[in-house]
């Protein structure tokens, strides 16, 4: 009998992988999380997009629960987008801020002139560099950002009503309650 | 109309099998010889209207019938002729639709060749093999038609993929599909032997030219494969260690094994349960590589588009094939002892450590490829396992196999005679050895281990499988016969020689290719590994349905005329996309590759040039191994029929191991 | 069901502005400082991954964000900087996925492991097969008769 055991370990090995390759089905391996989580927004010095003179760093961005969206001209699921930041701009639950990637500073401002700017602050990052620095693969991506600077989530692709409800929102109301404790304190 | 008759057919070829997978079954549990023989008739149904369905298919493409969505979708009425009849295995639903077909096909010749076996057995086979029929088709026909109507019916197709217009793509799948579905083959056969409990000689000699067909279409497929990365994708690379590639590489390390395995059950009756166990494994690792390509549970630059709901389906017929076969396997598996007794220097041995390396290869394979999605399922994050990792694990293992490789056909069965292999393998191993530490010198001056290695073994594989030939060939007297070969022998000698002539292709690319990446131009002329590279002129192409820039480059060495070599970027119409084709001139000992980037001023363009020593071997030797694979599959002891009738079994024989 | 039609929709939506023109190669005229330099900086980069595409190398993907990372890679070794270095500073704003060669840590010591475990493993259960085999005492003589007859009798009816 003990013989006969033997003959079940390829059965057993079998149903392992199988449980794993059931679980892979609901998994998505291009979805990754951001090696930023839990780090400050890393240090930048750039252009306003509308205002050459005008220089950000990445001390302006603290201070608020804040949203960084990465977009472009180029890229067609951020337009696709546009419309929900529209839509939460004028909701104001909290300052989104614009990271214009790898464009060209005359179509991104005429692109907002004509679709609407949802952005609070927009920021030129021509060559990529804050990309790199975040850890950006692809436009658009948004970050969360909590009072601290601090980066909490990174969502790759465009933000609908259904990411907001979610994933987003919630998680954006527990910053802002925590934040609040922290001011409060 | 003709569309849904195509649709029709296939589910009468679904009902025939579902004929074909109860009857024959029925009968053999009732005793009922009449109901057995059903299975001949019922298998020929069954390929003759899944086989009606694929022409119907073939035909909508030909008319450009755009009314059919799969149509619409891959293919375009500028596309050529033969690209629109490729198209038919060039998307999700129509390879499953060629997978299928496949299957019946090996179903038909199975039916057909198997006459000389025992009835019940063969009706079993051909059970089995409807079983898997009906779960693909099952599969097709409710989650993926290819017979789908579209409405409105759009004007114009959608064109294919430019990146499978392209001969190689034309027979790299259905070689691939053959040789995945042919060890359903063996599998049958396994799983009839253990519903018959009679794990026998005879059936391993039954099994083995089928499994000999399924590894030699495998073999032609994953090269064909393989070449057409290294010209198509423009990246000269031949093998990335992808999971798509890994998926059909695994079932081959393990069809293998099991040629191996399946020899020493045949003639000593000995690794019973290793050999079915083995024919389980290589089928199921078939299944995976489906479920792989086609779930999207791993990212590959290969696989069809992602579909939850079709890994699902998969996943089912993975669990019921899989599970079913080794639960079966774990009831029925022989516990008699095996007769046979053989010493630790032995034949059995070689073989038997030839398997054990084999299946650990394939373990780390599969470890490797599984890896990044047992982390992400364990919720520990994402991780990539890669090509370094591959070659770090995988290249160890074989060159321990190599070196069983060459002491193998040198041993005897049984028991070696003292001495006697010390004074056969003697000469080979100085050779070797001395090949091995020349290469690397002779190369470049400096010493490389993977050269040593690479080279080294490939040499004692080769010396010592001419010395086992010597033998075999020799008689007592000293004469040589080359009568004295058996086919079967033959093949092996073939066989293993391509190995070793892709090991040597393989190890000289990997460790002495050169490549530039310039800016070129007209008059601009660049040097590589001796060569001259003169930038002539760019042409504009149009093709059939894309428009291209051609670059014209004349290679030069020592102020000779070497070729004139063509790389192309083409803007494809449909599809709006760029693809780049390099332009390569071949040769036995090198390459010459370019591929042409982007434009970097009004008439220049990047270019890459590429210097690739040996890498025709790599291919070289597969077609060495299929040569050798056809001539063991066609050894006289398979042939079934009557002496009388040799020289019809002979042709049949040749045409079943070409089909 | 519903939400993964969803997470299918996405997935092509996001495709979309990936996968662009992906497969024209990509081809770099940098100038390396030394030939040994480009050889090891296109070791390095053939070891790294597109943390966008389809499981490709930093070489082979002609992405925006793979040829910003490339042309990195290329500049830090121009630069002199140690191979550790650069795999640092990728793998802080990428994550542990850019490694074609993952770290030897807790979680991979499976898959370092695994295939010596493995060969490990299968020679012990092959050592010890070949050994009882040799001593099992069987009456061989009786056995393979029948079993040849058996054999025999099987095959004479193939021949038929």
């Amino acid at each position: 009998m003990k013989k006969r055991l033997v003959l079940f370990i390829p059965l057993v090995l079998f149903l392992v992988m199988g449980v794993f390759l059931y679980k892979g089905l609901f998994l998505n391996p291009q979805n990754l999380d951001s090696a930023l989580e839990g780090k400050p927004i890393p240090a930048f010095q750039l252009e306003r997009l509308e205002d050459r003179g005008d220089l950000i760093t990445n001390e302006s961005l603290k201070g608020k629960v804040s949203l960084l969206n990465v977009w472009a001209t180029w890229c067609p699921s951020c337009k696709y987008e546009h419309p929900y930041l529209m839509r939460l701009a004028r909701q104001d639950i909290l300052p989104i801020y614009g990271i214009n990637y790898r464009d060209e500073r005359a179509m991104a401002i005429r692109e907002l002139n004509r679709q609407g700017d949802p952005y609070t602050v927009n920021i030129f990052d021509h060559d990529g560099r804050l990309g790199l620095d975040l850890g950006v693969y692809g436009a658009p991506e948004s970050y969360l950002v909590d009072h601290n600077g601090i980066i909490r989530y990174r969502y790759a692709g465009p933000i609908d009503q259904r990411v907001w409800n979610e994933t987003l929102f919630p998680m954006i109301e527990e910053l802002q309650a925590a934040a609040k404790l922290d001011g409060a304190s | 109309m003709i569309p849904e008759l195509g649709h029709l057919s296939l589910i009468i070829g679904l009902a025939f099998a579902f004929l074909l997978a109860s009857v024959p079954l029925i009968g053999v549990a009732r005793k009922d010889q009449y109901l057995v023989r059903y299975a001949w008739p019922l298998s020929y149904g069954m390929f003759f209207f899944i086989f009606l369905s694929v022409v119907v298919l073939g035909y909508s493409f030909a008319i450009d019938d755009f009314s059919v969505a799969y149509v619409a979708h891959h293919s375009n009425s500028e596309l050529p002729i033969f690209f629109k009849i490729a198209a038919v295995w060039g998307g999700h639903e129509g390879s499953l639709l060629f997978w299928v077909f496949a299957l019946s096909c090996w179903a038909a010749a199975v039916a057909f060749f198997s006459k000389g076996l025992e009835e019940v057995f063969t009706a079993r086979v051909l059970a089995v093999l409807a079983m898997i029929t009906i779960g693909f088709t099952l599969f097709m026909v409710l989650t993926s038609s290819p017979f789908e109507r579209l409405f409105p019916v759009p004007m114009e197709g959608r064109d294919l993929n430019p990146m499978l217009q392209d001969v190689g793509l034309i027979f790299h799948p259905p070689m691939l599909y053959l040789g995945y579905v042919g060890f359903a083959v063996s599998f049958a056969f396994a799983i009839a032997a253990l519903m018959g409990g009679s794990l026998d000689s005879a059936w391993a000699r039954w099994s083995r030219p089928w499994t000999l067909a399924a590894w030699i279409f495998l073999t032609g497929g994953i090269s064909l494969g393989s070449w057409w990365a290294y010209y198509e994708l423009g990246w000269g690379g031949w093998w990335f260690w992808d999971p798509v590639e890994n998926a059909s590489f695994m079932p081959w390390l393990i069809g293998t094994a099991l040629l191996h395995s399946v020899i020493v059950t045949e003639k000593r009756a000995a690794f019973r349960n290793w050999t079915v166990l083995l024919s389980i494994f290589a089928f199921s690792l078939s299944l995976l590589g489906t479920f792989i390509v086609r779930s999207g549970v791993l990212t590959s630059v290969h696989s069809f588009a992602a579909d939850p709901s079709r890994g699902m389906f998969i996943l089912l017929l993975l669990g019921l094939a899989v599970g079913g076969s080794l639960t079966l396997f774990a009831f029925r598996a022989s516990e008699m002892k095996s007769p046979a007794r053989f010493e630790l220097k032995s034949k059995e041995t070689m073989l038997l450590v030839c398997n054990i390396l084999l299946t650990v290869a394939c373990g780390t394979v599969l470890l490797g490829t599984l890896y990044p999605l047992l982390i992400d399922a364990l919720n520990m994050g994402k991780i990539s396992v890669g090509p370094p990792y591959f070659n770090a694990v995988f290249v160890p293992i074989v060159l321990v196999l190599f070196v069983f490789m060459g002491i193998g056909p040198n041993i005897r069965w049984k028991k070696s005679k003292p001495g006697e292999l010390k004074a056969k393998l003697l000469v080979p191993a100085i050779i070797a050895t001395v090949a091995g530490v020349a290469a690397p010198f002779l190369a470049d001056g400096q010493f490389n281990i993977w050269v040593m290695m690479g080279v080294g073994t490939a040499t004692w594989v080769t010396a010592s499988t001419f010395r086992a030939a010597l033998d075999i060939t020799k008689d007592k007297d000293g004469s040589f016969s080359l009568a004295r070969m058996g086919r079967s022998q033959l093949g092996m000698i073939i066989a293993h020689l391509g190995i070793a002539v892709s090991v040597v292709g393989g190890t000289m690319v990997s460790n002495y290719s050169i490549e530039k990446s310039v800016r070129m131009g007209p008059g601009i002329s660049q040097e590589l590994a001796g060569y001259t590279f003169n930038y002539i002129e760019t042409k504009n192409v149009v093709g059939p349905n894309y428009t291209a820039q051609q670059g014209q480059v004349e290679v030069t060495k020592d102020g000779e005329f070497v070729a004139l070599l063509r790389p192309d970027r083409r803007q494809y119409n449909v599809r709006t996309m760029d693809m780049t084709e390099a332009g390569i001139d071949w040769g036995l000992f090198r390459d010459l590759y370019i591929t042409m980037g982007d434009p970097l001023s009004r008439t220049q363009f990047a270019v890459r040039l590429n210097y690739k020593p040996f890498v025709r071997w790599l291919w070289f030797g597969s077609i060495f191994m299929m040569v050798g694979g056809v001539f063991a599959a066609s050894d006289k002891r398979y042939r079934t029929k009557k002496v009388t009738e040799a020289s019809k079994a002979d042709a049949k024989k040749a045409k079943l191991a070409t089909a | 069901m519903n939400k993964l039609i969803f997470k299918f929709l996405g997935m092509i939506l996001l495709s979309m502005t990936l996968i662009s023109s992906a497969f024209a190669t990509p081809v770099d005229t940098y100038e390396f400082k030394s030939v040994d330099k480009q050889k090891r900086a296109l070791e390095l980069a053939h070891s790294l991954r597109c943390p966008q595409c389809q499981n490709q190398n930093l070489i082979d993907s002609n992405s925006p964000v793979a040829q910003d990372l490339r042309l990195e890679v290329y500049q830090m070794v121009d630069a002199g900087k140690a191979d550790d270095e650069i795999i640092e500073f990728m793998t802080s704003r990428y994550g542990e996925f850019v490694l074609y060669k993952p770290r030897m840590e807790a979680k991979t010591y499976a898959l370092w492991l695994g295939p010596v475990a493995l060969l490990l493993f299968g020679l012990l259960i092959g050592f010890f097969f070949i050994r009882k085999q040799r001593i099992t005492e069987v009456d061989e003589q009786e056995l393979s008769a029948e079993d040849q007859k058996e054999l025999d009798k099987l095959l004479k009816r193939a021949d038929k």
